[in-house]
């Protein structure tokens, strides 16, 4: 009953750790944690999975997560890295894609499955700013590497684009 | 076991020096957008050899850990291929060294989903969505620089013809690769080569490039003999534990 407890608790907690390199969502909105689970003693594994193989920001991931968990009295935290299933942009949560819109970040459009990315015509990403399609791709790689640099053509904002993968 | 640390070794200098060679462009792009390009290929191939470092410590099963691998081995202890540690030159010979590499590691990736071995097809599935995007990226611009100005199609022809040599290693097996095929763990190269060579004849057809017609292939790299170029690449990559062995920070 305590160990429930602790893993309702657990996942509330990880709902207050934002993404570290877009801090309008939280890790839970990314989808990068996999799993909870509570080892003997009441110490929480939490098992995370990077969005990119090179992605800088799990080390801090990784911080945030114990830092909060020991501010509500969880000295030992077992934190595992996970690569497998591999994450995609399909985890992340309506809700995220609304803040990151809300943030000036267009949302992915589309699933992951759509194997597109290879020499298809670039879909036109509604302007996260005017919502205006009339837009273009900047760059396929963008400020972090999950996201890719567009412009808008009507409001002639450039705007990130976080990726479909 | 031996073997199979061999071979993700070779994964993984692939990956860390090709992806050293790339960080070399930081700061210096001809664009901004194409400076943080080239740096987020590389951060995505640094990121692979960092999976694939780990699990090689872990197959060696010395107690070593990834920086150990990255850090405290010699040029000849390297298995990288010759092509990704050749210079950068211009932006032309580096479009053109990536887009060779990136055709190889699109199919090599896509047929290591299918290994026997689950961590191998584990870091492949999460490597192949970042690598589909890097080959988008040189096959745009194998295309852009091929069919652009006369200037652009001789500096690109040119590359081109300069680094032709250095990709039939890439699909030709060595012993170790042929023994691992066999197994099911590591893709059969004979099979990815008329992949790699439909996809460049594609590219370079589009591109109005003319194929070289150079039909002799350089390697070594596998086999830890190298050019000139990754020892000096080693100095600066290992500058630090070479300076001060055992540093941490």
């Amino acid at each position: 009953m305590v160990a429930q407890q602790s893993h309702t608790e657990i996942w509330e907690l990880l709902e207050q750790v934002p993404d570290p390199e877009v801090p309008v969502i939280s890790i839970l909105d990314l989808g990068v944690v996999r799993d909870v689970q509570m080892l003997d003693n009441n110490i929480p594994e939490i098992t995370i999975t990077p969005t990119y193989t090179g992605c800088p920001a799990m080390d801090m991931i990784e911080v945030n997560i114990r830092a909060v968990l020991q501010e509500a009295g969880y000295q030992t935290v077992q934190i595992k890295t996970v690569l497998s299933p591999a994450w995609t942009s399909d985890w992340l949560t309506d809700s995220a894609k609304q803040k990151l819109k809300e943030y000036g970040i267009a949302p992915p459009v589309g699933k992951s499955s759509d194997k597109s990315v290879l020499f298809a015509e670039d879909r036109n990403i509604p302007c996260p700013q005017c919502d205006s399609t009339n837009t273009e791709v900047i760059s396929h790689f963008g400020s972090t590497a999950c996201k890719a640099l567009h412009k808008c053509n009507d409001c002639l904002e450039p705007f990130d684009y976080f990726k479909c993968h | 076991m031996n073997q199979k640390f061999q071979y993700v070794l070779h994964l993984a200098d692939n990956a860390l020096i090709l992806g050293h060679r790339l960080s070399e462009w930081c700061g210096h792009g001809p664009v901004l957008e194409q400076d943080m390009a080239m740096t987020n290929i590389a951060l995505d191939l640094v990121g692979q050899s960092r999976s694939l470092y780990q699990y090689a410590a872990k197959l060696e099963g010395k107690g070593k850990t990834e920086d150990d691998l990255a850090y405290l081995r010699d040029a000849f202890d390297y298995r990288n291929a010759l092509l990704v540690e050749l210079p950068n030159e211009d932006f032309a010979y580096t479009v053109v060294r990536q887009f060779l590499f990136d055709v190889y590691n699109y199919f090599n990736y896509k047929a290591l989903t299918e290994s026997t071995d689950q961590h191998l097809v584990d870091i492949a599935v999460k490597s192949l969505k970042e690598v589909t995007y890097h080959l988008k990226w040189s096959s745009e611009w194998m295309i852009r620089l091929g069919d652009g100005t006369d200037v652009s199609h001789e500096k690109i022809q040119t590359a081109l013809n300069d680094y032709w040599e250095y990709s039939g290693e890439l699909y030709t097996p060595n012993a170790l690769e042929k023994d691992l095929a066999a197994q099911g763990i590591a893709p059969d190269l004979t099979k990815i080569q008329p992949l790699w060579e439909e996809r460049v004849d594609l590219i370079l057809e589009q591109a109005t490039l003319q194929k070289p017609s150079n039909t002799w292939m350089q390697s070594g790299g596998k086999e830890g003999v190298h050019t000139e170029y990754l020892g000096l690449i080693l100095t600066e990559l290992q500058y630090l534990q070479r300076a001060y062995p055992g540093a941490e920070w």
